[in-house]
C-alpha cells in the first residue's frame, strides 16, 4: 500500500513527444482508471510508472521516494500485462512464485503464500498446469495472481481484460474490482473501454493526445464532461455536439433554425455571438411533438431501450435513445431539455460553467 | 500451415521432382550403395583381386587402436567446435537483440562468414597464424609463446577448432537472434517487474524459451563439426602434424584415397553414415517438437 504521485512527468521518443507533462496523485488504497483512444500515452504513462521505460524527465513519487530513474526491481511494482505474460515453461505455481524465490523468500514461505493466493482466485487445482493447457481466463486469473502473491506497493493493470471474450471480461471486471478491494492496493488500470472505465474506477483519467484532460469520479466525468473530447468519449451512444452562439446577454444557446434554449444554470460569460458547442446526451433528448422534426435512419434495438440515428431537417446528425422499441414513424418530433445541455466554447472545446 | 499444390496430369510434377531424384540417386544412393558394397570386400594393393570378406573390415576397424583415437579425437573435436560456436553466437546474438545504435549493420556483417567458403576460409586462417609471417603467430611470439601449429599437436587442433567454429558462428548467430526476437517481449518484462535483473533473467526466462533452439542448433553443429569440416582441416594441417587433426572423415579420405585401403574406407563411411542418419533422425525429431508447440 502506498501513495503515488507524478510530477510533470514527460516522455518523448526520438523527436515526437508521446507525454506532455503529466501530474496526478494517487490516495492509498485507490483504483484509479486511465482511460483514452489509442495512441493517447496511456500505456507510456503505465510503462514509465513500472519502470519498463525511462521518462525524459518530471518525478515520479512512490511511497515518499523518486523512483523514476530506478530499475523495476527497485520499485515494487507489480502488473498485469495484456497479453498475461506468462512465463510459458513454468508452472502456474513456478509462475507466482517466481518474484518470491528471486526475493530470497524461504521454500517454507514461498509455499504458503502462494497457495494463499491461489485459493482466493481459484487456482489451486491448477497450480502444476503450464500456462499452455489454461483457458484464457484462467491464465488472466494466474496473471492477476502473480502480481496479488508479491503484495507489492502498487499494482500496474495494463488493458488485462481486452483478451477475453464479452461475458468473461464482465466477470473479470467484477472480480478484478471486488479483489482490489479487498487487498486495498494502490492500483492504476489503464483501458480504453469506458465501461470498464466507468465500473471500475474510483477516479477517472481521460487522457487525449499525451495530456489529461480530466481527473474526477465516473458520475462527475459522465455528467459534467471538462471537454467536448470527453463529452464524446465517455458514454454511449456519444454525446451529440451541435454548433451554437451566444445569445440574450450570456444566458441562452441559438442553435440556429430558430430553436434559441435558455441556460438552465445560469449566465456564461462573453459577448453574444460567441461560438459555441452544445452537447446533449442521447437519452436527455426528449420526445415533443411541438419540438423539431428528425427523419431516423438507423435503429439500433438494444432491448431494454432503442437507438435511433437520424437527422434533423437541416441535415444535423442526431441520436435519440428512447426507452422500450422504436417508434412506429421514420419521422418524429424530439425537444432538448434546458437541463440536460453541455456548454463548451467552440474554439478551445472547454466546458463553460 | 499446409499448402498443397495439385496437379492435373503426372507429366509436369515427374519433370519436377525427377531432377532432384536423379541427383540424389547418382551422387548419394548410388555411391552408398557402392560404399556398403565395398565395405565388404578385401582388395589387393594393386585392384586386381578382390574378395568378400563379409564383416571383417568392421571388426579390423573397430579393433584398430589409431580408429579409436581418431574416434576419439572427432568426439572432442566436435563437442569443442559446437560449444565455441553456439557460446560465441549466442553472446553476440544477445548484444546484438538489444536496441542499438547501427544494429542493422552489426548484424549483416555477423552473417558474413557464413558465405565464406571452407577453404577460403582456412587460407584466412593460415595467414593469421602462419608462424612466420602470421600476425598472430607474431603476437604470441612477443609474448613468449612458441607458435608452431605445424609442430605442435595441440596448437594445431586449437588452430582446426578455431577456424572450424569461426565458419559456423553466423549460422548459429540467426538461429539465436531468431529465436531471442520470438520471445515475446512482454515475457521479458514480466521477468523484470518480478525483479529479475541480468545473468539471472538470462538463465531462468530467456535459455530456457530459447532450448529448443539450443537442441536444434547442437545437433547441426556437430554434422558440421563432424562432416562439414574436412576442406577447412585439410587445407590447414591436412590432418598432422602425424595425426593430430586427423578427425573420421580425414581418415576416410586418406585410407580410401591415399592408402589404397578402400574395403576399410568404405567400412569407414558406412559407419559415419549410420552417424548421420542417427543425428539427422534426432535432430527431425526436435524440428518435429518445435513444431508441435
Amino acid at each position: 500500500m502506498a501513495t503515488l504521485e507524478l510530477h510533470d512527468l514527460r516522455k518523448s521518443f526520438g523527436a515526437t513527444a508521446v507525454l506532455h507533462g503529466v501530474d496526478l496523485a494517487l490516495n492509498d488504497g485507490e483504483m484509479l482508471v486511465i482511460v483514452g483512444a489509442s495512441g493517447c500515452g496511456k500505456s507510456t504513462l503505465l510503462r514509465l510508472i513500472a519502470g519498463l521505460e525511462i521518462p525524459t524527465s518530471g518525478q515520479i513519487i512512490l511511497d515518499g521516494r523518486d523512483v523514476a530513474q530506478l530499475d523495476p526491481a527497485e520499485r515494487d511494482i507489480a502488473m498485469v500485462f495484456q497479453n498475461y505474460a506468462l512465463y510459458p515453461h513454468m508452472s502456474v505455481f513456478d509462475n507466482m512464485a517466481y518474484a518470491l524465490k528471486i526475493r530470497g523468500l524461504s521454500r517454507d514461505d514461498i509455499a504458503r503464500r502462494v497457495r494463499e493466493t491461489a485459493d482466493i482466485l481459484g487456482l489451486g487445482p491448477l497450480l502444476d498446469r503450464k500456462p499452455r493447457q489454461l483457458s484464457g481466463g484462467q491464465r488472466q486469473r494466474v496473471a492477476m495472481g502473480r502480481a496479488i502473491v508479491r503484495e507489492p506497493k502498487l499494482f500496474l493493470f495494463d488493458e488485462p481484460l481486452s483478451n477475453l471474450d464479452a461475458k468473461l471480461r464482465v466477470s473479470m471486471r467484477a472480480e478484478i474490482k471486488r479483489l482490489q478491494r479487498r487487498m486495498g492496493v494502490t492500483s492504476l488500470y489503464v483501458t480504453h473501454d469506458q465501461v470498464e472505465a466507468m465500473t471500475l474506477g474510483d477516479r477517472l483519467l481521460v487522457m487525449h493526445q499525451g495530456v489529461p484532460v480530466q481527473l474526477a469520479t465516473p458520475m462527475e466525468v459522465f455528467e459534467r464532461p471538462a471537454t467536448t473530447y470527453v463529452a464524446g468519449f465517455i458514454g454511449a451512444p456519444a454525446m451529440n455536439l451541435l454548433p451554437a452562439v451566444l445569445c440574450q446577454d450570456g444566458t441562452a444557446a441559438d442553435l440556429g433554425r430558430g430553436l434559441i434554449i435558455p441556460f438552465a444554470d445560469g449566465k456564461r460569460d462573453g459577448a453574444d455571438g460567441r461560438k459555441l458547442t452544445i452537447g446533449i446526451r442521447p437519452e436527455h433528448i426528449a420526445p415533443d411533438p411541438a419540438g423539431m422534426a428528425m427523419q431516423i435512419d438507423l435503429v439500433e434495438p438494444l432491448g431494454s431501450e432503442t437507438v435511433l440515428i437520424g437527422r434533423l431537417d437541416d441535415g444535423e446528425l442526431l441520436s435519440v435513445k428512447v426507452p422500450g422499441r422504436a417508434p412506429a414513424d421514420a419521422l418524429i418530433h424530439v425537444s432538448f431539455p434546458a437541463a440536460a445541455l453541455h456548454v463548451f466554447d467552440a474554439e478551445t472545446g472547454l466546458r463553460l460553467g | 500451415m499446409e499448402r498443397r499444390t495439385i496437379f492435373a496430369g503426372w507429366v509436369l510434377p515427374v519433370c519436377l521432382v525427377a531432377p532432384q531424384l536423379l541427383l540424389t540417386f547418382f551422387f548419394f544412393l548410388w555411391p552408398a550403395a557402392q560404399a556398403m558394397w565395398f565395405s565388404l570386400m578385401r582388395q589387393d594393393a594393386f585392384g586386381i583381386r578382390t574378395e568378400f570378406v563379409g564383416l571383417e573390415n568392421f571388426t579390423d576397424l573397430f579393433a584398430d587402436p589409431l580408429y579409436l583415437d581418431s574416434a576419439v579425437r572427432t568426439v572432442v573435436f566436435c563437442s569443442a567446435v559446437a560449444v565455441l560456436a553456439m557460446g560465441t553466437a549466442l553472446l553476440l546474438a544477445v548484444f546484438a537483440d538489444r536496441e542499438i545504435r547501427g544494429r542493422t549493420i552489426y548484424r549483416t556483417l555477423l552473417i558474413w562468414p557464413y558465405a565464406v567458403a571452407p577453404a577460403i576460409a582456412a587460407v584466412l586462417w593460415v595467414l593469421l597464424l602462419n608462424p612466420q609471417i602470421g600476425i598472430v603467430a607474431h603476437g604470441l611470439k612477443a609474448i613468449g609463446i612458441i607458435w608452431d601449429y605445424r609442430l605442435n599437436d595441440t596448437q594445431a587442433m586449437l588452430v582446426v577448432i578455431l577456424a572450424s567454429a569461426w565458419k559456423q558462428v553466423s549460422y548459429n548467430f540467426i538461429f539465436f537472434l531468431a529465436g531471442l526476437q520470438s520471445i515475446p517481449k512482454t515475457v521479458i518484462e514480466a521477468a523484470r517487474m518480478d525483479g529479475a535483473r541480468g545473468w539471472r533473467r538470462f538463465r531462468t526466462i530467456t535459455l530456457p524459451l530459447l532450448a529448443p533452439t539450443v537442441f536444434f542448433l547442437i545437433v547441426v553443429n556437430v554434422v558440421y563439426a563432424a562432416f562439414d569440416t574436412f576442406a577447412t582441416i585439410q587445407a590447414i594441417t591436412h590432418g598432422g602434424p602425424g595425426k593430430a587433426t586427423e578427425t573420421l572423415m580425414l581418415k576416410v579420405y586418406r585410407d580410401g584415397l591415399i592408402n589404397l585401403d578402400l574395403g576399410s574406407s568404405s567400412a569407414q563411411s558406412v559407419v559415419l553414415m549410420v552417424g548421420v542418419v542417427v543425428l539427422t533422425a534426432l535432430q527431425f525429431r526436435f524440428i518435429g517438437r518445435r513444431n508441435a508447440e
